[in-house]
């Protein structure tokens, strides 16, 4: 019934979508079996792309051909460049999402690619032959062959959910858990281990009032994900801010010995800097209040999100706490918030293609490695995609760098260090965050992709040609004056001095009051200059690109030097036939964790936690160096 | 640095070569009291070497074959209670350099080899017997000539220093983690990092990485001695006078050769306080020889020195002629303090010592006759006063070591950067490059930062067998 397939991917959350799209459009032919057709690409948790860090991310993926940027522009309710007042480095997409909407268009681009199949079932083994996995084995009893397999199966694997004092199985509320997998997968000799995430209640927004609340709009000029000519929003729904009090906080508390987090029935660890409410008043207890985040579920739902109120207390405990809430004194629940626990495998037993050290060929990615996020998990999907589909065809392991990419960053930290508690990405995580900007995302991976064979000659068209515009203009602020009579009513409006003669456009622009778009504003030579561009359909991205060069330019000199240093410890290659264990000056700490992470290079040994300067400089002198 | 093979096991003489009463032969490695044992015969009866107590020293004959080569001390350390970690054997013999040939010879016949410069405390810091700065330290202690020095390089081998910039380093990343929150978090609902609180941390780090700083010249003056200036006009008796000091502690250390051929210095220990005689070489030419040193050689001279000796024939020189010399030479001090002595030489020439000079110039004044070698004591006396080795209070951290002393500089202009930004209102991502650098730049002192550039460099300093 099944040809031999080249990839199986299971599960169909974001990471099996841009695995199986990846590897399908790279030319492998992928089968992707999920336990649900009809929640491909379901939002599990708050219905929003992006954020810090996680919009540059989406970006990223983009850039490198994948579809979480199409699919979210297309399917977005509102669009916010978070953090403007900061620096570049912060700015960060962030959109509401159609819930619905957006599994809808996901199932749509899968199916447009012509090799990936599909099949409704649940995974509940591998079939392994010499240390190769060959195939699958299904609840209906079914084998499938390939010659790789990506698992991507989120938070199904022996998922529970609890309620207050009642706890049953689950994957998502509604769904069932899958079983089987991970005690299969234990057999080969894989670790597995629990941990913890939850969600919180769904409100019925007819009985909200929206008037006791602050009213969150999206920015008057949206912005969008992808580099390519997706839609712009033209209109946008609105998400609302409000606060919890003493009153709220006095009944949560009544439902704490009802709590399965403090009586101990929930083992596994859960995020610290995504606490569930009662996590946050039981160690911020000199808090008055907490902010709440209401977010529309669509364009025309009626189901609200109430970020920030996470719970796992007994739902009437929810619900008499959520009336005390400002907005919410007549709201009605259409779904409590739960916790849920789930099997995930230390991602150290990973190598930085994202396959396992136990089986060849198998892949992970997504929360089964320890991460939370859509976008950690769309990142990972990708990446575990195109690194199945080259694994397969005997080409070289594509593995980003720290300094090239949050996924990178993503990946060496995962793979290097592994993880406790669910892993979300900060723009702190990465060293030099300055050089991993949303706004350069394509600059920066485009390139590659073109030459893996995932990113299109559209997308690459599209990035020379930007480069060449913003080329072009940053040519003209070079090497073009602008006359006092002309700026100086500009400069001093932005309470900046005035010049005294002709002064080079681009010295002006470094001044901290002074934008590009200011510039252009005032100079009509500049205007006309730019004008001849402002048809381009990436105009817009042209400017801003152009202004960020300029205007930090010392600072992204200064930081590729450091990423350049940095890169000489990661270009020290260290072989996987190293035997630690017989290096009796490391510290028996570094001896194991060195043996179990296998680094690839010095810089990436330097990054284990518990390995110190000491044992780096063992590894140095054994290479001789 | 070549791969070193950790597994062999290396001996070197750990003193000095050179005749001397006695010298030390230091082996260390996993065969080194099996290899002693086989060229040792303790004089007591029935011990054997392999089963004796560590940290005890034995008396007995080191054999070759049927001869006995000579009586010697062997003091055992077993692993990892020793300098390197590894088993330790010293042997103390007779200071005669074939002594010490004939017993490495052994060792090496037992399968030790030679060790390579800085291999011993190379292996000490592989075994995690010390850290990046405390194994410079050693460097430093083996390296240095003086009481002073010896002590600064202890301390700092005991990690007060390290200590010092751990807790400097921690502070910073508090700070630096305070910012990074409002960063990640801007769209949360968290409080943001008090800014004043912020340069208040910068400024109170500013001051202990100044003064860390500035410990530099004082350490490194008592590292490498204070450097001390001759000057006067021709003929005035320098070089006699360079002689007779250096004849009356009868200590002279070494000459150093400088970067370029003229700059000789002479470097004595007076009751071990270093001092550094700078560009003696003039000095040393014969007295036949017209003196061709320059006045802007005599500025140059005046600006390195932390104490200046001025010489002059007392029995030629005006009163106006020394307080227009003087003046003039006022000029080119500095900034920083430093002392000028006026020599009077030649009193040998004179019938009565002009006392009166004292009170006519403002400059402490010291009567001698260098020919004579009278009160060249008084010299010597008054140098050891610039130095007043009690005010180092005994756990002040003080650098010593220039490349520490180049990260504290690299540190203390992040930190700058920082509180620059601060005030300029750079966002956070831009303060956190500039805090980052601070970090990095203090952890390249404890090690915490590493790279192959920097151990190449310290483990390039040592010496063979220290």
């Amino acid at each position: 019934m099944f040809d031999n397939y080249d990839i199986i991917v299971v599960g169909g959350g974001h990471a099996g979508c841009e695995a199986a799209a990846a590897a399908a459009r790279l030319g492998s032919k992928v089968l992707l079996v999920t336990m649900n057709l009809g929640t491909i690409a379901q939002m599990s948790c708050n219905p929003a792309m992006g954020g810090i860090a996680k919009g540059q991310i989406i970006r990223e993926i983009d850039a490198l051909g994948g579809l979480s940027g199409i699919v979210t522009d297309h399917t977005m309710i509102q669009f916010r460049m978070l953090n403007r007042s900061k620096g570049p480095a912060m700015w960060s997409p962030r959109a509401q999402s159609d819930r619905s909407l957006f599994a809808a268009k996901w199932r749509q681009e899968l199916e447009n690619i012509p090799n990936v199949h599909f099949w409704q079932d649940a995974v509940t083994g591998i079939i392994v032959k010499s240390g190769n996995i060959i195939g699958i084995k299904t609840g209906y009893g079914i084998e499938i062959y390939s010659k790789a397999v990506i698992v991507t199966s989120g938070t199904f694997l022996n998922g529970k959910i609890h309620i207050g004092s009642k706890s049953f199985t689950g994957g998502r509320l509604g769904e069932a858990p899958a079983f089987g997998l991970t005690a299969d997968l234990l057999e080969y000799g894989i670790e597995s281990k629990r941990l913890k995430t939850g969600t919180p209640v769904r409100v019925d927004g007819r009985s909200i009032d929206f008037t006791k609340m602050t009213e969150q709009k999206g920015d008057e000029q949206p912005g969008r994900f992808s580099f390519m000519n997706t839609p712009v929003l033209k209109h946008q729904r609105s998400c609302y801010l409000t606060y919890t009090n003493q009153k709220v906080h006095d009944i949560l508390r009544e439902g704490f010995e009802e709590s399965p987090m403090f009586t101990g029935r929930i083992q596994g660890s859960g995020p610290r800097y995504c606490p569930s409410i009662e996590d946050k008043i039981d160690r911020f207890s000199e808090r008055e209040r907490h902010q709440l985040f209401i977010e529309p579920e669509g364009w025309s739902s009626n189901e609200f999100y109430v970020n920030g109120f996470s719970s796992s207390l007994p739902e009437g405990v929810q619900y008499r706490a959520l009336k005390e809430v400002p907005g919410f004194e007549h709201a009605r629940i259409m779904k409590p918030g739960y916790a849920i626990e789930y099997d995930y495998f230390p991602p150290v037993q990973l190598t930085m293609s994202l396959e396992s050290r136990h089986i060849k060929h198998l892949f992970l990615a997504g929360q089964v490695n320890g991460t939370t996020g859509y976008e950690e998990a769309a990142g990972q999907g990708l990446m575990a995609g195109i690194n199945a589909h080259r694994t397969i065809n005997d080409q070289e392991p594509f593995v980003l760098k720290r300094h090239e990419a949050y996924i990178g960053v993503l990946i060496d930290d995962l793979v290097t260090k592994g993880t406790n508690e669910p892993y979300r990405m900060f723009t702190s995580r990465a060293e030099f965050r300055i050089l991993l900007r949303q706004d350069n995302a394509d600059t920066r991976l485009t390139p590659i992709a073109y030459e893996l064979g995932l990113a299109d000659k559209e997308r690459m068209m599209r990035l020379e040609r930007k480069m060449d515009i913003i080329s072009d203009i940053q040519h003209y602020l070079a090497v073009t004056n602008v006359e006092p009579q002309t700026i100086n009513h500009y400069l001093q409006g932005g309470n900046t001095a005035g010049i005294l003669q002709k002064t080079k456009l681009e010295r002006l622009l470094l001044r901290p009051q002074v934008s590009l778009k200011g510039l252009i504003a005032n100079d009509a030579n500049l205007a006309r200059f730019v004008h001849a561009y402002s048809g381009e359909e990436m105009f817009e991205e042209c400017i801003e690109s152009t202004e960020i060069l300029l205007k930090y330019a010392g600072y992204l000199e200064k930081e590729r030097e450091n990423a350049e240093k940095l890169n000489r410890l990661e270009n020290i290659p260290l072989h996987e036939s190293i035997d630690y264990l017989s290096l009796h000056a490391l510290s028996h700490e570094a001896r194991e964790k060195l043996q179990a992470v296998k680094p690839i290079s010095i810089g990436q040994a330097s990054r284990i936690s518990g390995i110190t300067p000491a044992d780096i400089s063992v590894l140095l002198v054994k290479l001789g160096r | 640095m070549k791969n070193y093979d950790s597994k062999d096991t290396i001996c070197a003489p750990a003193t000095a070569p050179g005749n001397a009463a006695i010298a030390v032969i230091r082996m260390s490695g996993e065969k080194a009291i099996e290899i002693a044992g086989s060229i040792f015969i303790p004089r007591k009866k029935g011990l054997k070497l392999n089963k004796a107590e560590s940290h005890r020293m034995f008396f007995g004959q080191v054999m070759d074959g049927e001869a006995a080569v000579d009586e010697v001390l062997l003091t055992k350390f077993v692993a990892p209670n020793s300098y390197t970690g590894e088993d330790i054997v010293e042997i103390s013999c007779h200071g005669s350099p074939y002594i010490q040939q004939q017993i490495l010879k052994l060792c090496m016949d037992g399968g030790a080899r030679i060790a390579r410069p800085g291999e011993f405390t190379l292996r000490a810091f592989m075994n995690g017997r010390m850290d990046l700065s405390q194994a410079e330290a050693v460097a430093d202690l083996i390296a240095s000539n003086s009481a002073a020095s010896h002590q600064i390089a202890f301390r700092q081998m005991r990690g007060h220093f390290s200590d010092r910039i751990r807790a400097l380093r921690s502070r910073l990343l508090e700070f630096a983690a305070l910012i990074e929150l409002e960063l990640d978090f801007s769209d949360e609902d968290v409080e943001f990092a008090d800014r004043a609180k912020l340069v208040a941390l910068l400024e109170q780090l500013e001051v202990e990485v100044t003064g860390l700083r500035e410990s530099f010249a004082t350490g490194n003056v008592l590292k490498n001695g204070i450097p001390v200036a001759i000057i006067g006009k021709p003929n005035v008796g320098k070089s006699t006078l360079l002689n007779a000091i250096l004849n009356e502690e009868r200590a002279i250390v070494s000459e150093i050769p400088g970067t370029t051929r003229d700059a000789i210095e002479d470097v004595i220990s007076i009751k071990g306080v270093s001092f550094r005689f700078i560009d003696t070489a003039g000095l040393r030419e014969s007295q036949d020889v017209i003196e061709t040193v320059g006045i802007e050689r005599t500025y140059e001279k005046i600006r390195q020195a932390a104490i200046i000796l001025y010489l002059f024939d007392v029995s030629e020189t005006s009163l106006e002629e020394i307080q227009e010399t003087t003046n003039d030479f006022r000029q080119h001090l500095g900034d920083e303090p430093k002392r000028l002595i006026l020599i009077a030489n030649k009193i040998d020439l004179m019938e009565e010592i002009p006392h009166h000079f004292r009170e006519l110039v403002e400059w402490e004044t010291i009567f001698v006759s260098a020919k004579r070698k009278e009160n060249i004591n008084l010299i010597t006396d008054s140098l050891l006063d610039s130095v007043n080795l009690s005010s180092q209070e005994e756990n002040h951290a003080m650098v010593t070591n220039s490349r520490h002393y180049e990260a504290l500089a690299q540190a203390a202009k992040a930190v700058e950067a920082i509180k620059d930004g601060l005030e300029q209102h750079v966002s956070g991502d831009l303060l956190s490059i500039d805090l980052r650098r601070a970090l990095h730049h203090l952890g390249t002192i404890t090690g915490q930062v590493t790279s192959d550039e920097i151990l190449g460099e310290i483990f390039g300093k040592f010496c063979i067998g220290k």
